[in-house]
């Protein structure tokens, strides 16, 4: 069971708060698909997503990077269940969409990223430690249905 | 993965705009390491302050940023010109190179933090790539 203090709480509730899920997610993913070519082979139907400034104009991206950051919003809201919470997804991910687990801990790390860069300072040493803490329990849940 | 011509320049341009910062930047990467990543704290045991911006992380942030800088000038080489750091770390300090990875990651989100404007994806991918390659030249007399 994931311990989480009121602090810790309020910390992802905040940072939560202040983010634009239309523009942080389509941001993140995107860095995703640049920073990490290989992430490419999840994505056969989405185009042109074989450069930066192909990434960057693909409607197909900006959408899915919604999709995906929308759901951060379960584990928000569920912060004391988060691995229930996303057993279904975890399942999906292995099961039909087959993508290798590492790949989470890529994404949240441009999510994070892309936090830095709208939060600036606001997003001090702490609250980082408390929403990197926070998006890595949302990555061991997404590769909790993997064996 | 090794530096095309494309990201080193792109490397070079963004270091140009920042270098300036170095300290800042430093200081910034190293306190947040500490806090976001406790066991690194165990390399700094002879400290007397480990919190954020105090006098031994600002101090080795400049250290370690000047480090930075010596390899972006050595970026066509850069396990040839790392050849003595990277005795450094490996017989002296003997660093677990899993730690390089740790620091590249805080020091991507200080320049995130601090320019955002020129943080685009591109430069974020030629960084990223840049500091892996540096880790790389660091771990090369480890064994």
């Amino acid at each position: 069971m994931v311990e989480w203090t009121d602090k810790e709480r309020s910390t992802v509730s905040a940072i939560w708060e202040k983010i634009d899920i239309d523009v942080i997610g389509p941001e993140a993913l995107a860095r995703v698909l640049i920073v990490y070519p290989w992430t490419e082979r999840y994505f056969g139907t989405f185009g042109d997503i074989f450069s930066a400034t192909a990434v960057l104009g693909n409607a197909k991206v900006a959408a899915h990077g919604k999709v995906v950051l929308k759901a951060l919003d379960s584990a928000v809201k569920n912060m004391d269940n988060i691995k229930a919470t996303y057993a279904d997804l975890s399942r999906l991910h292995y099961e039909k969409l087959s993508v290798d687990p590492d790949n989470f801990k890529l994404l949240a790390d441009c999510i994070t990223i892309a936090v830095a860069c709208k939060l600036k300072s606001a997003l001090n040493p702490q609250a980082q430690a408390t929403w990197q803490k926070f998006l890595s329990v949302v990555v061991d849940a997404m590769s909790s249905q993997y064996f | 993965m090794s530096l095309t011509a494309k990201d080193k320049a792109a490397v070079k341009a963004f270091w140009g705009k920042v270098s300036g910062k170095a300290e800042d930047i430093g200081t910034d990467a190293l306190s947040r390491m500490l806090v976001v990543y406790p066991q690194t704290k165990t390399y700094f045991s002879h400290w007397k302050d480990l919190s954020p911006g105090s006098a031994p992380v600002r101090k080795h942030g400049k250290t370690v940023m000047s480090g930075v800088a010596d390899a972006v000038s050595k970026i066509d080489d850069l396990n040839a010109g790392l050849l003595n750091l990277s005795e450094l770390h490996a017989f002296t300090l003997r660093v677990d190179p899993a730690n390089f990875k740790i620091l590249a990651h805080n020091i991507l989100v200080v320049l995130s933090i601090m320019f955002p404007e020129d943080f685009s994806p591109e430069v974020h991918v030629a960084m990223d790539k840049f500091l892996a390659a540096l880790a790389r030249a660091l771990s090369e007399k480890y064994r």
